[in-house]
């Protein structure tokens, strides 16, 4: 081994702490980085072959009741390659020992056996036989929520009928990746489930012989998706077409490629806070070492060797460090990955989903890793290699010591020698004292960022469903209710409070854009359902005009008094012209909202109502729900308490996971700029400190120079962390905005006291790892040795 | 005077033509040579003496190619220093130049005999390592780090990393500066044993009069300016200098 490079590893071994310390920061931000990215690789591929394989189709409609002759018509529209027509409806389940509802959503499959489109992958047990009854198959994470196998018998309320249904198979879809019920935001295993059923079977249930209320499409390369959209719609309006859509409207696909986006973003984010720690504690290192072997510096070049080499020597120390955080973090992505792939795996359904490498993402982070180290140390090293010789040979003038600004401020008596010693090495050298302050800020700010995402969420669920809106229960009619029908739900034994609402689909546009959305018509000054401004306020529903929540108002880009053409996709079919009266805040979904009676009166229809919100006596909960279910013509029943707790369970356990990773790397950045601050003030100053100790100063009063700065530090960091906290998490909610959701930019004070205390403790613990070192300065040889 | 009249016969090393060295410090002119021709021989020992401030070092930096003068000329044999490049210069130290420094500038991390291996590594026809160290009496203490060993035993190893690249000049910068008496003197002998048996040229900065006793001529500086040289008829040996 060439003695130069036996030097740099000495070098190493001597800086361990520090170097283990940026190899951390470095793996930190490499981990996450290949983490998401091979995520986003894997999901990916594994979506497309699933997509691919059976066969996902790309434009999806549904009328209310379309006859079969019309199937010819529909596949010769241009751009269609493959064409399926089927029943899609959803049921009540009756499922033993559950009190609360589950819906079933019924598809049907031709009763030659598979379909064409949306093909079943079957997971255990079998497909349906042609042309037997009462089969179906279920959809896997509601069997594996219920515990069903192949063998079991369900109960369903079909039309006001209970039948009894035999699973035969469990299985998967590229349809259904990820089971959302229309209308709520987050996966419900329990509540909703994919039931495959032969077509024969629920013809019969809901004398749809010989017609059809859903059709799927996939389109042949290089066509339009608007065109073939605009045609299906043309052909199947008389049918009560309710609009076509293409896969971003899809809610399982659209779920995944927020999902994929998010992803994303964490790859763009992560690299940039860690790689910049790490670039700036690599810059303090490494100038350091460097001002510190000025003298071997010159001699080396004294003796012939070149500037290159020189420099060379400088940037290995550096890429030894770099790489190893780029294993490191690499090795830990991997095993990161693998375990969020194990959480998708409970959220995405797939055949099979496996944690692939995605390798250009590997070598990406290297060069990145790489760019940054070299970024951080060029000018230390620059300035190592342009050292004239002649000038580095004699020994540095003692660097040049003021009374700051402080001192002239502050009276002598005040401040003890040792903190006038700790005021001048800060004044002495501002831009450094800057960059540590910063450095330490961000690991304030990242644990800001990791906490942020829960208290965003916890706001969101507090907002929407405590807030806004009341209600217990809510119940929908599968066809716009009477009054009277109405009348009876709401005089049920147990239910004190209700309102009612009527929802239609429609498609708004706004100049050139457009959404499919359903437009609810409330009551003038709903109580249970109510709508808020940004600021918990009340908004009431004014007579006329329409309401958009505040991400239709940012899709379309409508604000108030613009003027917006809503097409209304049921019934007579009108195309109105409405004035945005008002925005309102929502977190999810993206809704619109009007006056019932105004509602009515553009549907030209009598005081009907597709839902209702119902308060209800706690203790007879399950009784209103008993009798509901029982009732024919109502559609799904939600409990809203069982709804938020199983999102608790889900989503909230996956937070905790991403929170306990950033709050680890977190205490990572605040341990490793809080020691390496500390380290190297104990470097540049063991001579001074062995000086004082000698003089008969005690390593109390030693520790109070050291560790005086690095309290300081810590003490400017906390705030300013703080207020880089909250810019990171604005810049985080703008990145994972999606169609779905918007993220609420809050920020607890728990979460800013929790982020506060780490960084205090890794600055105790730093502070304790270093007075150890005090305690042990060796004072002959530090004073015997130059350095 | 004209030093290469004195010394007629000689092969000339290094040939220096009226060399002036300024350091702008602001607003205020620091003349550390003001003029200085000299030449050097093959196998010489000169002692540079001078007051502090006369411009020692400067002079000996320049020759050795870490420095280059403001204005003037110097030789080394065909080679012209003061027109070399960065790079030129960097190869005329690999190639020829042992240096040893007044604070001994080794490297802490590495121990003596890796010390003398780092410059061997990159010398065209080294000695070994552990031969250099034995001409310095240091072979017992090859494996200790410099923090290991006491200030003359640096200055040893130091000596010893100059040597071993057989330089065909060492330039010591007050090898003796921070050494007792009798450590300075064993330092003195090992190099004068280097220019004795190798023939290296040597020059050799001091403030100690009494080392000029071993050198073939005295180099006086005073002010920047060459103010006398003297050539001893007798040398004395290290061991018979009397401080
Ligand atoms: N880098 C520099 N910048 C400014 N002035 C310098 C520099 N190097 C040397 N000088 C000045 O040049 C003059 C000569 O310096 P030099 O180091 O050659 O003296 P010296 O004879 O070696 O002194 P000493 O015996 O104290 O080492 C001094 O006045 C010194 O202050
Ligand atoms: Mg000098």
């Amino acid at each position: 081994m060439r003695k130069l490079d036996r030097k740099l590893l000495r070098d190493l071994y001597q800086l361990r702490g520090q170097a283990a310390a940026i190899v951390l920061v470095i793996a930190a931000g490499v981990a996450t980085f290949v983490m998401s990215m091979c995520a986003y690789h894997s999901l990916t591929a594994t979506k497309d072959a699933f997509y691919r394989d059976y066969r996902f189709a790309d434009v999806f409609t549904s009328t209310h009741r379309a006859p079969d002759a019309l199937l010819p018509r529909l596949r010769d529209i241009e751009g269609v390659a493959a064409i399926e027509t089927r029943l899609v409806y959803d049921v009540l389940l009756d499922v033993v020992g559950m009190s609360e509802p589950a819906t079933a959503r019924l598809i049907s499959v031709p009763d030659r056996g598979q379909s064409e489109l949306n093909q079943v992958y079957i997971r255990r047990g079998r497909m349906i036989e042609p042309l037997h009854t009462g089969e179906v198959v279920v959809s896997e994470v509601f069997a594996a929520a219920h515990g069903f196998v192949p063998g079991d018998q369900v109960r369903a309320i079909i039309n006001g009928k209970t039948q009894s249904m035999k699973i035969v198979g469990i299985a998967l879809s590229p349809e259904y990746v990820i089971q959302v019920q229309p209308g709520s935001v987050l996966p419900d295993d329990k509540r909703f489930g994919i039931f495959w059923i032969g077509r024969r079977d629920l013809e019969a249930a809901f004398d749809m012989t010989g017609a059809f209320n859903s059709v799927t499409v996939r389109l042949a390369l290089g066509h339009e998706t608007v065109r073939v959209i605009d045609e299906l719609d043309r052909l199947l309006k008389p049918y009560g077409s309710v609009g076509a859509y293409d896969r971003d409207e899809q809610l399982s696909h659209r779920y995944l490629s927020d999902e994929l986006s998010q992803l994303r973003g964490m790859a763009v984010m992560a690299p940039a806070i860690f790689l910049g720690v790490a670039a700036f504690l690599l810059n303090i290192a490494v100038s350091r070492i460097i001002t510190q072997q000025r003298e071997q510096i010159a001699a080396l070049k004294a003796f012939g060797y070149s500037d290159f080499e020189v420099g060379a020597h400088y940037l290995n120390l550096v890429f030894v460090i770099s790489v190893g955080g780029s294993i490191a973090g690499s090795l830990i992505g991997f095993w990161m990955g693998a375990n969020m792939m194990g959480m998708y795996e409970e959220f995405y359904k797939f055949p099979a989903l496996t944690f692939l490498i995605h390798w250009p993402a590997v070598a990406a982070a290297f060069l990145m890793t790489s760019a940054a180290a070299v970024v951080g140390t060029f000018l230390s090293v620059r300035s190592a290699v342009t050292l004239p010789p002649a000038e580095a040979i004699r020994p540095e003038a003692p660097p040049s010591y003021r009374a700051s600004w402080f001192e002239r401020v502050v009276p002598k008596r005040f401040l003890a020698p040792e903190m006038r010693m700790v005021v001048r090495n800060l004044t002495r050298r501002p831009v450094r004292a800057a960059l540590s302050v910063v450095g330490i800020a961000m690991a304030v700010a990242v644990m800001v960022l990791g906490n942020f995402s829960l208290d965003a969420m916890n706001y969101m669920m507090e907002f929407q469903f405590r807030l806004a809106q009341r209600q217990d229960l809510t119940v929908t009619f599968v066809e716009p209710a009477t009054e009277s029908v109405m009348y009876e739900v709401q005089n049920l034994d147990g239910v004190l409070e209700s309102e009612t609402m009527r929802s239609v689909a429609t498609r708004i546009r706004f100049q050139n854009r457009s959404r499919r959305i359903g437009i609810m018509g409330l009551l003038p000054d709903p109580q249970l359902y109510r709508l808020l401004d940004a600021d918990e306020r009340e908004v009431r529903v004014p007579e006329f005009g329409i309401m958009l929540n505040s991400k239709l108002s940012e899709v379309l880009g409508a604000s108030i008094g613009d003027e917006v053409i809503v097409e209304v996709l049921e019934g007579k079919r009108p195309t109105l012209t409405m004035e945005v009266s008002a925005i309102v805040e929502e977190y999810a979904g993206i809704n619109a909202y009007m006056n019932k009676r105004l509602l009515h009166e553009v549907l030209l229809e009598s005081n009907v109502a597709s839902g209702a919100f119902l308060k209800v006596d706690p203790n007879r909960i399950d009784a209103v729900f008993a009798e509901l279910e029982e009732r024919p013509g109502v559609g799904s029943v939600t409990i809203k308490d069982a709804m938020m707790q199983s999102f608790e369970q889900t989503v909230a356990e996956n937070i905790l996971v991403m929170r306990s990773f950033i709050v680890m790397f977190a205490a990572v950045i605040a341990i490793g700029v809080v020691y390496n601050t500390a380290k190297i003030s104990l470097s540049e100053r063991q001579r001074d400190l062995a000086t004082m100790r000698v003089m008969g100063f005690t390593n109390r009063e030693v520790s109070t120079v050291l560790l005086g700065e690095i309290i300081i530090f810590t003490v400017l960091a906390i705030p300013l962390g703080c207020v880089i906290g909250y810019g990171l998490a604005a810049v985080m909610t703008a990145g994972l905005d999606t169609d779905n959701y918007r993220i609420p930019l809050v920020i607890s004070r728990n979460t800013l006291l929790l982020a506060s205390s780490v960084v205090v403790v890794a600055t105790i613990l730093s502070a304790l790892l270093v007075q150890r070192r005090v305690k042990r300065l060796d004072l002959i040889s530090v004073l015997k040795t130059r350095d | 005077m004209n030093a290469s009249k004195v010394q007629a016969g000689k092969t000339s090393v290094f040939h220096a033509v009226d060399i002036a060295k300024i350091y702008q410090m602001g607003e205020v002119e620091v003349h550390a040579l003001r003029g200085v021709s000299l030449d050097l021989y093959e196998g010489e020992f000169v002692v540079l003496l001078g007051a502090s401030g006369s411009g020692k070092s400067t002079l000996l930096n320049i020759l050795g190619g870490l420095d280059s003068p403001t204005s003037g000329t110097v030789h080394y044999r065909d080679h012209e220093l003061t027109a070399s490049d960065a790079s030129q210069l960097t190869q005329y130290r690999r190639d020829n130049v042992g240096f040893v420094f007044q604070f001994y500038n080794l490297i802490p991390s590495l121990t003596a005999r890796e010390n003398v291996e780092l410059i061997t590594e990159i010398a065209t026809s080294p000695m070994d390592a552990m031969d250099a160290l034995d001409l310095v009496g240091l072979k017992p203490r090859a494996d200790h780090f410099p923090a290991q060993l006491s200030g003359g035993e640096q200055q040893r190893v130091a000596i010893a990393r100059a040597i071993a690249k057989n330089p065909n000049v060492l330039l010591c910068d007050e090898p003796t500066g921070a050494l007792d008496v009798q450590t300075g003197i064993v330092v003195l002998q090992a190099i004068g044993q280097i220019n004795r048996q190798l023939g290296t040229t040597t020059a050799v900065i001091t403030h100690n009069a009494e080392i000029a006793k071993m050198a073939d001529r005295v180099i006086l500086l005073s002010d920047g300016h060459i103010a006398g040289i003297e050539t001893n008829s007798t040398k004395f040996a290290a061991q018979d200098l009397r401080w």
